[in-house]
């Protein structure tokens, strides 16, 4: 008997979380609760200048008066903010990877970005982040040649503060929403990228965020500036060990894509999903936004199949003329998994585009949604966008939804949207049995094929990665 | 006993207007109270400002005046009923089909027995309507009986300022198969309030169409609700043509209780000048083997909008559902504006749903085509339309009432079809 779909729903249902491990690295720790107090300290501790305290403290003093956003589908017990430590920080300093802690650079074979290996073999640069201080970043002389700032976002504090105070919260400001007005108040660590004007950036710049402390919330802020006429690709990639208590996640990313400037920004999450019954996982309510100049581009690829609740909306301000704002994302939840994610398009100026391509796959108890924004104001002519997401049930438990909210102003517009919902056509299977392929092989190829649009938007190094992070949800699917 | 009123904004609102005193409607206030307008933080009403009609100063009409002549233009069907500011009018109605029955039920004679006889609504308007209606009309369509005509009901706002509470219950029973068409006119209703609420019950194997034409005189305010039952076997159709209206705001709530159910829901907007047309439509998909299919469409010229917002719920073991949502605008002039959100939320896996929105201007190669054949590019533009609108017209299913609503696009908009 071939493999029935049942069986990959079951497959699915068992698999269990195969990056859950807690490396002991001795860490320094806040004492749990949030205040004024402890916006000072953390602020105290990364030595940071007086403007960005101030900015802190007036994040905080806006995020005390929000409340939290309830329109999500999604439900989960509200975090309780006063009983998360605010500030994690590996105790030992690092001169040189070769003084980097044994234990932690086995965590990082087990994630398969072994340094050694990277330096040798795959040329990408990795700034990677230990909980909330980067511990080793790599290539930074190569990069140091082009003029490339790629450096955690403290070091980038200290050394480039004008650059920083330049750009910092001028896409995403404090008052945006909850999450990113905490994360303005107590962000700890981040990575910070620039690249100068005219600079084509010869490799992908790759983070790993890894939340490793139990008991502290990750609150990483991104800032990525491409000059004019430059181009990067940077790459985010996220897994979590396993733990029993919600942890929470609440980052910013903010993209500055000045004059003909191009940003690929590519992220593979796959933080602790819960078990099976649903306890656990990771609160996953991010903030990322990039805005676009004149002739530039933005393009968000996510692969999304961690946490336990996501509320993610990587959006594009198409504030320049003939700008042009690209989404691609594969969502998969399963088990209790819930996800709310889209993208907001915001048609500013003249000739702008945009593509959105969403492809969820719900299975388990799983609920899914697509919420997404075309906005077209009066003064963007002949904007033009293009909507699809398509979503793909694989039990009858599970749902899928979508959201779409389409404003438009100018009647020069066009606009298209779509959206199915349905599960793999027996008709498809059928078809491919006929042929001779097997069952299992027919899903996978289906599943496959399905993602395809979204998978080969991912930059070829990372296409192996979120091969290997997708692992829990698609190994079986993907052939 | 009474309790204090939630909102202020209400209590002006409804200061004017009698407090009722029979039981059914003395239920229905002390509902009303606990609520408030909906403001554009309300998910629902997002896109639509509800406070023009917040701030009218509103009377209820009790007394009736109009005559056979005034309405005889708008008359397109051989029975008819008519309603002015929601009170029957007997005189001026003309019912002699087989099988159909009309009744007209005071407020103090609602009982258990009545269909639809539910005083708390936990919408405002509908809540308004249950606490203010002056007649619940009563439609019933005895088993088996076959409608060859539509019924035409026309509902008439007339005098200025007038707040008007129409509640209608149209009872299908089984194997019938009935036709409706609703007319909203407005007759010196300068700034006149109506706000309907219509209930259908179709009962199983039986099929309804209703079309509904809306060209309530601008500046007139018109909320109307359709809340449907459909039992298994049955046929549900219902095409809502906007012509005219100030703020015109329809909700269509749908709830398939029955297997092998077809739903079927249109719409048309042609607006112009500030006309705001705002349609949401709720399909609740609660068993399997069921189809649904929307499509409405949007002509949008002057600085009017159009908001659409068509939801579709497929409930977890509601297997089998095939539903399909569309929705198409063209905006004509730089000032109109479209919200579209069209919603699946899918709770079963063997389904197929799906929708499509689309927004854009006419296609330029036809306009160049039609105009190579030396039709003048003002006259090829209106021809497109009229075409891209042909669609929805062509659902519509008495040949008088398409007739009648391509007289008031010629004569309001000016089209020619």
């Amino acid at each position: 008997m071939g493999y029935t779909e049942e069986e990959l729903a079951n497959d699915l249902n068992n698999k269990e979380y195969e990056f859950g491990f807690t490396s002991n690295i001795e860490s320094e720790k806040f004492p749990v609760g949030l205040s004024e107090e402890v916006v000072r300290k953390i602020s105290a501790k990364k030595n940071e200048p007086d403007w960005l305290l101030e900015y802190r403290l007036n994040a905080f003093k806006i995020w005390q008066q929000m409340t939290e956003p309830k329109w999500a589908h999604v439900t989960y017990p509200k975090p309780k903010f006063q009983e998360i430590s605010y500030y994690a920080a590996p105790k030992k300093k690092y001169e040189s990877w070769d003084d980097v802690d044994p234990e932690m650079k086995a965590t990082m074979d087990k994630l398969g970005i072994s340094m050694e290996e990277q330096k040798k073999l795959t040329g990408v640069a990795v700034d990677f982040v230990m909980d909330s201080v980067s511990v080793a970043t790599s290539f930074k002389e190569k990069l140091g040649e082009l003029n490339i700032i790629f450096c955690s976002f403290s070091e980038a504090v200290q050394h480039h503060p004008e650059l920083v105070k330049k750009y910092l919260g001028s896409v995403v400001p404090s008052t945006d929403n909850f999450y990113a007005a905490l994360n303005s108040a107590v962000f700890s660590d981040g990575s910070f990228c620039y690249i100068p004007k005219g600079v084509r950036c010869p490799m992908e710049l790759s983070t790993y965020f890894r939340i490793n402390e139990s008991g502290t919330g990750q609150f990483e802020r991104t800032l990525v500036v491409a000059d004019e006429g430059s181009y990067v690709s940077y790459l985010e990639g996220c897994t979590a060990p396993q733990r029993d208590e919600n942890q929470l996640h609440a980052a910013v990313v903010e993209l500055i894509a000045l004059d003909n400037a191009e940003i690929k920004y590519s992220t593979v999450q796959n933080w602790f999903p819960g078990d099976k019954e649903g306890k656990g996982g990771v609160f996953n309510f991010v903030t990322k936004r990039g805005m676009c100049n004149t002739n530039s581009k933005i393009s968000w690829t996510q692969v999304e199949t961690g946490s336990a609740v996501t509320w993610k909306y990587p959006s594009c301000i198409l504030k320049g003329d003939n700008s042009v704002g690209e989404f691609y994302s594969v969502a998969v939840t399963n088990n209790y998994q819930q996800a709310d994610t889209g993208t907001k398009m915001i048609h500013l100026g003249k000739n702008t585009k945009s593509t959105v391509i969403s492809k969820g796959i719900s299975a388990g108890k799983s609920q899914n949604s697509y919420r997404g924004l075309v906005q077209i104001s009066n003064r963007a002519e002949n904007a033009r966008n293009f909507t699809q997401c398509d979503s793909l049930l694989m039990s009858d438990e599970c749902g899928a939804h979508t959201f779409p909210y389409i404003e438009c102003n100018n009647k020069s517009a066009r606009l298209e949207h779509e959206a199915t919902t349905s599960k793999i056509g027996e008709d498809q299977i059928f078809y491919c049995q006929q042929r001779g392929i097997s069952e299992e092989k027919a899903i996978s190829l289906i599943v496959n094929g399905y993602c395809k649009e979204v998978l080969n938007k991912l930059p070829m190094e990372f296409a192996v990665e979120a091969q290997k992070l997708l692992a829990i949800s698609l190994e079986n699917s993907v052939g | 006993m009474t309790t204090a009123l939630v909102s202020e904004k209400l209590a002006a609102f409804i200061a004017p207007f009698e407090i009722p005193s029979n039981v059914f409607q003395k239920e229905a206030y002390d509902n009303l109270i606990q609520l408030d307008f909906p403001t554009t933080r309300n998910e629902y009403w997002k896109y639509t400002r509800v406070g023009k009609i917040q701030n009218s100063k509103l009377k209820i009409q009790k007394e009736t005046k109009l005559t056979a002549d005034v309405l005889k233009p708008f008359l397109s069907a051989a029975n008819f009923i008519v309603l002015e500011n929601g009170i029957f009018r007997a005189d001026l109605s003309h019912i002699s089909v087989e099988g159909v029955k009309v009744d007209v039920i005071k407020p103090a004679f609602i009982s258990d027995e009545t269909k639809f006889n539910s005083a708390s609504q936990q919408h405002l308007f509908t809540a308004l309507n249950a606490t203010y209606f002056s007649e619940l009309i009563s439609i019933s369509v005895a088993e088996k009986t076959v409608m060859n005509e539509a019924l035409q009901l026309l509902v008439v706002t007339s005098g200025n300022a007038v707040f008007s509470n129409p509640r209608i219950v149209i009872d299908v029973h089984k194997y019938a198969d009935a036709k409706f068409e609703a007319s909203y006119v407005a007759l010196n209703a300068d700034g006149a309030f109506n706000n309907v609420v219509t209930a259908f019950f179709v009962a199983e194997n039986a099929h309804v169409v209703y079309d509904k034409i809306q060209n309530e005189n601008n500046p007139g305010f018109h909320i109307s609700t359709e809340e449907v039952a459909q039992e298994k076997n049955s046929r549900f159709k219902i095409n809502t043509m906007t012509l005219d209206g100030a703020l015109v705001r329809n909700n269509i709530n749908i709830s398939v209780n029955g297997e092998n159910c077809e739903t079927h829901i249109n719409g048309a907007v042609i607006a112009k000048e500030t006309m705001h047309v705002d349609n949401h439509t709720f399909v609740n998909h609660r068993v399997p083997n069921c189809f649904s299919n929307e499509n409405y469409k949007y002509v949008l010229d002057g600085k009017s909008t159009g908001v659409f917002n068509g939801r579709v719920i497929v409930q977890q073991h509601a297997q089998k559902i095939n539903a399909y949502q569309k929705n198409a605008n063209i905006l004509l002039s730089d000032f109109a504006q479209i919200n579209s959100k069209p919603e699946l939320e899918i709770y079963a896996d063997d389904v197929k749903c799906s929708h499509g929105s689309t927004t854009g201007q006419l296609d330029d190669d036809a306009v160049f085509y039609l105009q190579a054949r030396g039709i003048s590019k003002e006259k090829a533009k209106k021809l497109l339309v009229a075409a891209f609108i042909g669609e929805i017209t062509e659902q519509i299913s008495s040949d008088e009432v398409k007739k009648q609503v391509n007289r008031i696009l010629a004569e309001k908009h000016d089209w020619m079809l």
